[in-house]
């Protein structure tokens, strides 16, 4: 028994009506963005200024990446929780490697990529292996391990004074453009950010493994029977979402010169919620890349002007929280646009 | 209408039910009469309209034109409430039973005691006692305080009894309640089953199996493709039965032409798979459409389904062109060249979220990229061959698969897999879903593609449809082949005798 419409002119056109709400839904979060920008700009000659947006790109940086990771895995309908540790973990590895091991910073770099994409394997194994219900469960129990195995090998301590290399010339260095007044500085973090986008757009949209992804997400039952390895899928995500995790530390490692247990408290729900305005949605199988980043940057650009309009940080939270909502709302909205046929 | 063994007053007459769902009419003119202590027994094939009707009676549909009359006077039963409140208790195949609950809070669910005078407070007490007394009268050693998942099948359906003798429902429906059963636990249901007779219930009975009907029953109604055909004694001979569930004219015309078959294609040997799969072996050659018939929950789907490697194996071999492949996971049938178009396209065909084109790709991804790229024209490209060659209907293979119709649907399934180079295509209900005039274009494209050399694996629970395409029909009953059927066996009454276990009854 099918309640399906004919394929007719009124569902054509409800079709071109959907594709019209889908266009304004995603223009929807690029025009908050506009918005938020105009209005900062207004309330403050300091905020337009190439310092504070500069300022603005290295707030970011770190959420944007985590964000790229989150979005791969929320594609596929999961959520990892454990990112804002595992970056915690690798970043004191990092440390430890280039302080104690005494070990060149590329060293280090390496072991932080390394300690974020094994700590996601072991996210999706955790999932398709051992068949926890809900990576909700799994990504839970490794934010808690990490967590506390970064605090077990520093003992609790922070780890300061990395010295340079390439940790260092990624998350705190500038290259200078024009001289004199005109001068502006670009930070390095700003092009790996810029690259590792640019690359999750093709590989999301061009590759193979990119489009198993959105149909693991979309319909995990229609995929494993057309052959697509559903299995091996998840754990590549969780994979992917560890190693930016890692690429993150990195980042962050380089800017604070140091590598703390207690860094990135919290980073996995500014991941998620950048995806989630970004237009994720939570259900699987729809998000892009470009949503994501412009979340990520709503997200930055929001707690940069609430702190050059001197709005008290407790009160940010609380706005930050009404633009989830908002945010999430708009995804409701959008799904029942999808179903009212 | 003949009524028989009706003592008692009529308790329910159901008269002029109708119900339309979109593009079928699922019940026309229907009627049905019940009596106080009577067993109606509800015959028909699968797609009958038994269910509907029962749903109607449970008020889970609503019929769109007809009378409901319990005791004599009209009732609307607009809710699964209403029918509850008016006495009528119906047990589904699948229970609704709060498993992790205990026995007497599911019987007493939403009507639980309360004590006097202190609201919200349930009277424990009281509901252990008064579930206590209804299992002891109808003779179930049951503990009213045991948590009802941990009870096996037989029991907690006959939890679903006492709910509906504690809810005192005059009329009680059990749909198929003995497929799950056990010889043993068939005996201790009939028992129950005269329990209700004896307290003057009325008791409508839906089985496939024509054996338990005059064990059980008093009267039997059958109906055929929605509408009412009789009623007769449940003594009348089993034959009879079967010849009223079937009576039907062959009138729509299938675009069946016959090929000669070339070298088998498929072949598989002594499947197995616990409690579902039972030594099943069977080959197809190419050119050939091999029918799959049975009655739902024969086994059919799971037979297909573990072929293709969606579900485990515990035994047994597959052969494509006479060479063994293993198939663990459907990439592997995938790669013998073996396609499944599942039963339901929106939540196994396709991604509906996804594109048309990638649809089509998902299977054979391969072709359309290069070290992992794709090459998005040769996606579009071949997607819109696909267009062309079934006459997808689509202004855009860049629409995604849920903007299609039913037939379209279908039809984008199937592109997957001849992108893929399937040569074995096992269409699961090819045409459920699908109006009649998209079904005819998929028949179409079934002759055309065993034309082409294809061999087909249809599984079809339209006995039209299996006679009207197949060029041999195998039967499955309780998860074995119990029959295959070529030429002028090939009938009606050989395929459903076969599927009930009747065999005996029509093969002089």
């Amino acid at each position: 028994m099918s309640s399906q419409p004919e394929p007719g002119a009124a569902v054509a056109q409800s079709e071109e009506r959907r594709n019209w709400t889908e266009v304004a839904f995603q223009l929807g979060a690029l025009l908050g963005l506009i918005l938020l920008i105009a209005i900062f700009a207004f309330s403050s000659p300091s905020f337009l200024t190439t310092g504070n947006l500069a300022g603005i790109a290295r707030q970011t940086s770190v959420n944007a990446l985590l964000a790229l990771g989150m979005l791969v895995v929320i594609l596929t309908g999961g959520i990892d929780l454990s990112v804002g540790a595992v970056l915690a973990l690798a970043m004191v590895v990092l440390a430890m490697v280039i302080t104690k091991a005494g070990l060149d910073q590329s060293i280090g770099l390496l072991a932080a990529l390394l300690v974020g994409a094994a700590l996601g394997v072991g996210n999706g194994l955790l999932l398709t292996r051992l068949h926890l219900p809900h990576p909700f469960i799994s990504t839970l129990g490794m934010m808690n391990i990490a967590r506390g195995a970064a605090l077990v090998i520093t003992g609790g301590a922070s780890i300061s004074a990395l010295g340079g290399g390439i940790v260092k010339f990624i998350g705190n260095d500038e290259i200078r453009l024009g001289s004199g007044d005109g001068a502006v500085s670009i930070p390095i973090m700003l092009f790996v950010v810029v690259l590792a986008y640019v690359g999750f757009y093709f590989f999301l949209n061009r590759t193979v493994v990119g489009r198993h992804i959105y149909a693991t997400g979309g319909n995990p039952e229609a995929a494993r029977l057309s052959g697509v390895p559903v299995d091996r899928i998840l754990v590549l995500v969780y994979t992917i979402s560890g190693l930016m995790a890692g690429l993150a530390a990195v980042v962050l490692a380089g800017r604070t010169d140091s590598g703390y247990p207690n860094a990135g408290l919290g980073f996995e729900l500014d991941a998620i919620s950048a995806c989630i305005i970004g237009g994720t949605s939570f259900f699987g199988g729809v998000g892009t890349v470009s949503g994501t980043l412009i979340g990520a940057l709503i997200m930055g650009v929001l707690r940069n002007g609430l702190n050059i309009m001197s709005v008290d940080t407790n009160w940010q939270t609380v706005v930050i929280g009404a633009v989830i909502i908002a945010a999430v709302y708009v995804d409701v909205l959008r799904r029942r646009a999808g179903q009212s046929r | 209408m003949t009524t028989t063994a009706g003592s008692g007053d009529v308790l329910l007459r159901m008269s002029g039910i109708t119900k339309r769902f979109p593009g079928v009419v699922a019940l026309d003119d229907v009627q049905l009469e019940v009596r106080a202590g009577e067993v109606l027994v509800l015959l028909g094939e699968n797609g009958a309209g038994k269910s509907t009707l029962m749903k109607i009676l449970g008020g889970a549909y609503h019929a769109d034109a007809g009378k409901i009359e319990l005791k004599g006077r009209e009732v609307k039963i607009n809710s699964p409430r209403d029918a509850l409140d008016l006495g009528i208790a119906v047990i589904y195949q699948e229970f609704n039973l709060v498993s992790q609950l205990s026995v007497m809070e599911n019987v007493f669910m939403g009507r639980e005691p309360r004590i006097p005078g202190r609201p919200g407070v349930i009277d424990w007490a009281r509901m252990r006692r008064e579930t206590s007394a209804i299992l002891r009268e109808l003779d179930l050693p049951i503990d009213p305080g045991h948590q009802v998942g941990k009870l096996g099948v037989a029991q907690q359906q006959m939890v679903e009894i006492a709910r509906s003798v504690s809810a005192n429902a005059d009329i009680v429906v059990m749909d198929e309640p003995t497929s799950a059963l056990t010889n043993h636990e068939i005996i201790q249901l009939f028992r129950v089953v005269k329990q209700l007779q004896a307290r003057g219930a009325g008791v409508i009975y839906i089985s496939h199996r024509l054996e338990e009907v005059p064990q059980v029953g008093t009267t039997v109604t059958v109906l055929r493709d929605g509408h009412y055909v009789d009623t007769v004694p449940a003594s009348s001979p089993i034959a009879d039965f079967i010849r009223l569930m079937v009576g039907r004219d062959l009138t729509q015309q299938y675009p069946k032409k016959l090929v000669k078959p070339g070298a088998e294609v498929l072949r598989v040997e002594h499947l197995e798979r616990r409690g579902v799969l039972n030594d099943a072996s069977f080959a197809v050659r190419a050119g050939e459409i091999l029918g799959i018939a049975g009655l739902v929950g024969a086994g059919r789907t799971e037979l297909v389904r573990a072929i293709f490697g969606a579900d485990h194996l515990d035994a047994g071999r597959i052969f494509v062109d006479g060479k063994e492949v293993g198939v663990h996971h459907p990439v592997d049938a995938i790669r013998a060249g073996i396609g499944l178009l599942p039963e339901d396209r929106k939540t196994q065909g396709l991604v509906l979220l996804l594109s048309i084109a990638e649809n089509v790709s998902m299977a054979s991804p391969g072709d359309v990229s290069r070290h992992g790229f794709l090459d998005l024209g040769k996606v579009a490209a071949r997607a819109r061959g696909f267009v062309e060659s079934l006459r997808i209907r689509t202004p855009s293979v860049y629409r995604p698969a849920r903007s299609l119709s039913g037939g379209t649907q279908q039809k984008v399934v199937l592109a997957k897999w001849l992108a893929s180079r399937s040569r074995v295509l096992i269409f699961d209900e090819p045409t459920r879903g699908i109006d009649v005039g998209a079904k005819v274009e998929v028949y179409q494209l079934m002759t055309s593609l065993v034309q082409q050399g294809a061999a087909i694996v249809m599984v079809s629970s339209e006995l039209p449809e299996v006679l009207g395409m197949s060029d041999r029909v195998l039967v499955m009953r309780g998860g074995s082949i119990v029959a295959e059927l070529a030429g002028d066996e090939m009938n009606q009454e050989r395929i459903l005798a076969a599927a009930m276990g009747q065999e005996h009854v029509v093969a002089a």
